[in-house]
């Protein structure tokens, strides 16, 4: 193959993947302590919208920014009715993802106009790592990424430090397995699963924010298109290990940025299937990943 | 009837109406906030719902009419512990293989064309689910997002149906030609509502029935409340009751698909459903999963979704806007039951058989 294909594969999957890899890696801390967020994809969907419209008004920056206080609201309104009111959470989730869709949508026509004129913003400018932007294939696919391409790869070591070498990880594990248990050891669980609730939604907005501003420059309505809950899902193949949930956004960025490739190559295959393929990949991926891990215990509950 | 029983008896109707004056406040204020007139939005909105005879039958009914159908078959899943978030998907499962059979119908007798066309619905809205089932009774996977991911494949096979095999007969539109008449249902007379409503709530009283009154059902419900609860029924095979109740369930959206393009749409397009299959969670919720409530909070919600209409075209607000107050609604209704046996039975069931 040619090495300008590839590289267009790589770079495409790296860019598809940063969206899923930090909405993954936020789910998986409320996870790692219990909890399961469908509202994930509403967080991200509003994340997208503050992006567009803090990018608007005052640049990138503030975009981001923006998107991290949007998401983080998401999810604390969900935080709110499931962990704090004990409501279920599957359902709740799935209502803020609605509210999301509603809220979203009626602020972007307020805000863009009745029709939503396609707005076109400027993408994050790709940031070149001295030197190491030079080596062949690596040096483009993973060296001149956005500020949020970073971001989402440092992401991993250091939410995997939080769980895994803090206190704090270690109290949010402990109530992840058995609520009870780290009750009765002075762990006050309704405020550290709030806390980790409401980071996750920081990261969804994140993740939302790095969709408008690194990946396709303008919003539109439900834009996310379950990349929200394909997250879930990627938590679930990588085994909550922020290094597996790496691993998995990867692999499903490569699934998607496949069609882009056999494009290339002039294969007539019509693209809806290929629109299809990750979500019946991350389908069958479940199946295969279930059974050998084990999870939290306490999840949905 | 003493006063209190009474009281306890209208408890759920008071908690419903409550929910849903409860999200029509939040809207009214997020709207006020985003700059829109909330008076004449509502207004508006109650025109458009209940204004008229017609406005009554032909918008908020015909919308009613698939929401109580997917609602009910939300409902019967959760009642055997199993959630089913994939109607959306299975609605255009429904509505695909309904469109398929109403194109090659036409010299059947009308009455064999319209069943073969519910038929056809009901098994394409079951086979979508059947991925998801297998994998949930084979491998555990929790079926809320396997069912829920299938509801994006649902949208690209619709895409690709309606501008490939499917697509009407120029090749000029992204829809398909219109079913023979043969298999449409017949409307009552004087408005836009056919008599599939008919059937909705024929098929509200045998899911009550199917629940209340027989030992599947009673089999059904304990394995909704808990493993424990099952066992002690003694012997209940819990793999094999829920994925029926899923499969059930399923095809019941299947056949909300077949009704809307036997007795709505005629013909398949993209969005043909405005969410029906997400919306039938709040109608299930706000209706604590009861056969009987799910008629009249889906002629609510049937409601809300024929205002939305009226109040994107009469007061410029988008009709997305009725979101909020669904999932306003669903909350409310959360929370008002969080301590009920709703509660318990979809808590036991989310996630805690993701790894197991």
């Amino acid at each position: 193959m040619e090495t300008a294909i590839l590289v267009g594969f790589l770079a495409a999957a790296v860019r598809v993947a940063t969206p899923l890899m930090l909405a993954a890696t936020g789910e998986a801390i409320g996870q790692r302590g219990g909890v399961i967020n469908l509202g994930v994809e509403g967080a991200m969907l509003v994340g997208a919208l503050a992006a567009t419209i803090g990018a608007s008004i005052d640049g990138s920056t503030t975009g981001v920014l923006a998107a991290i206080v949007a998401g983080a609201s998401a999810s604390a309104v969900f935080a709110l009715v499931s962990i704090v009111a004990g409501a279920d959470q599957i359902i709740t989730g799935t209502a803020v993802t609605l509210g999301a869709v509603g809220v979203s949508g009626t602020v972007y026509r307020q805000y863009f106009g009745p029709e939503g004129a396609g707005l076109s913003l400027t993408t994050l400018d790709p940031v070149r790592i001295p030197l190491l932007s030079e080596t062949p294939v690596l040096g483009p696919v993973l060296f001149s990424q956005s500020v949020l391409g970073y971001v989402a790869f440092l992401a991993i070591p250091a939410v995997w430090w939080l769980l895994f070498r803090t206190r704090w990880g270690l109290r949010l594990r402990a109530v992840g397995e058995s609520r009870e248990a780290a009750r009765v050891a002075g762990v006050r669980v309704v405020v550290i699963r709030t806390t980790a609730a409401i980071a996750g939604g920081a990261f969804a907005g994140l993740a939302g924010a790095s969709l408008v501003l690194a990946q396709v420059g303008t919003f539109t309505e439900q834009m996310t298109a379950g990349r929200g809950f394909v997250a879930i899902a990627i938590v679930v193949l990588g085994r909550w290990n922020p290094m597996g949930i790496a691993l998995a956004a990867l692999l499903f960025g490569a699934a998607n940025a496949s069609q882009f490739m056999f494009q290339a190559m002039d294969i007539l295959i019509p693209y809806q299937f290929f629109l299809m393929l990750p979500y019946l990949l991350t389908i069958l991926a479940l199946a295969g990943a279930v059974g050998h891990v084990t999870a939290p215990r306490e999840l949905g509950r | 009837m003493t006063l209190p029983s009474a009281l306890k008896r209208a408890a759920p109707l008071l908690i419903a109406l409550g929910a849903v004056a409860a999200g029509a406040l939040f809207m009214m204020v997020g709207l006020e906030l985003a700059g829109y007139d909330s008076l004449t939005a509502m207004a508006a909105l109650w025109r458009g719902a209940f204004g008229s005879w017609y406005a009554f039958s032909s918008a908020t009914m015909v919308r009613a009419v698939p929401l109580i159908v997917i609602g009910l078959g939300f409902a019967f899943a959760l009642q055997g512990g199993a959630l089913n978030i994939g109607a959306e998907g299975q609605f255009y499962a429904g509505a695909i293989a309904a469109t398929w059979v109403g194109l090659h119908v036409g010299a059947w007798p009308g009455p064999v064309a319209m069943l073969a066309l519910w038929l056809a619905a009901a098994l394409a809205g079951g086979l979508w689910v059947a991925l998801p089932v297998f994998l949930k009774v084979r491998y555990g996977v929790f079926e809320a997002i396997s069912t829920l991911l299938l509801n994006f494949v649902a949208l690209s096979l619709v895409s690709y149906m309606v501008q490939g095999p499917l697509q009407e007969a120029s090749g000029i539109y992204p829809q398909s030609d219109q079913i023979v008449r043969a298999a449409r249902i017949p409307l009552i007379a004087g408005t836009r509502l056919h008599w599939g409503i008919v059937v909705t709530v024929s098929l509200a009283a045998v899911i009550w029935f199917v629940l209340n009154k027989t030992l599947w059902g009673f089999h059904l419900r304990a394995v909704g409340t808990g493993p424990s609860a099952a066992a002690v029924t003694g012997r209940v095979n819990g793999p094999k009751l829920l994925a029926a109740a899923l499969l059930w369930s399923a095809a019941l959206a299947g056949l909300a698909g077949g009704f809307e393009i036997g007795g709505v749409s005629y013909a398949l397009y993209q969005n043909l459903s405005p969410g029906y299959g997400f919306t039938a969670i709040a109608v299930a919720l706000l209706a604590r999963l009861n056969p009987w409530g799910i008629i009249l909070t889906g002629v609510l919600f049937g409601a809300l979704e024929a205002g939305a209409g009226a109040m994107q075209r009469d007061a410029g607000v988008p009709s997305v806007a009725v979101y909020v107050v669904e999932a306003a609604v669903i909350v409310v209704a959360l929370l008002a039951n969080a301590s009920g046996a709703l509660a318990r039975s979809a808590g036991r069931s989310a996630v805690a058989q993701v790894g197991t």
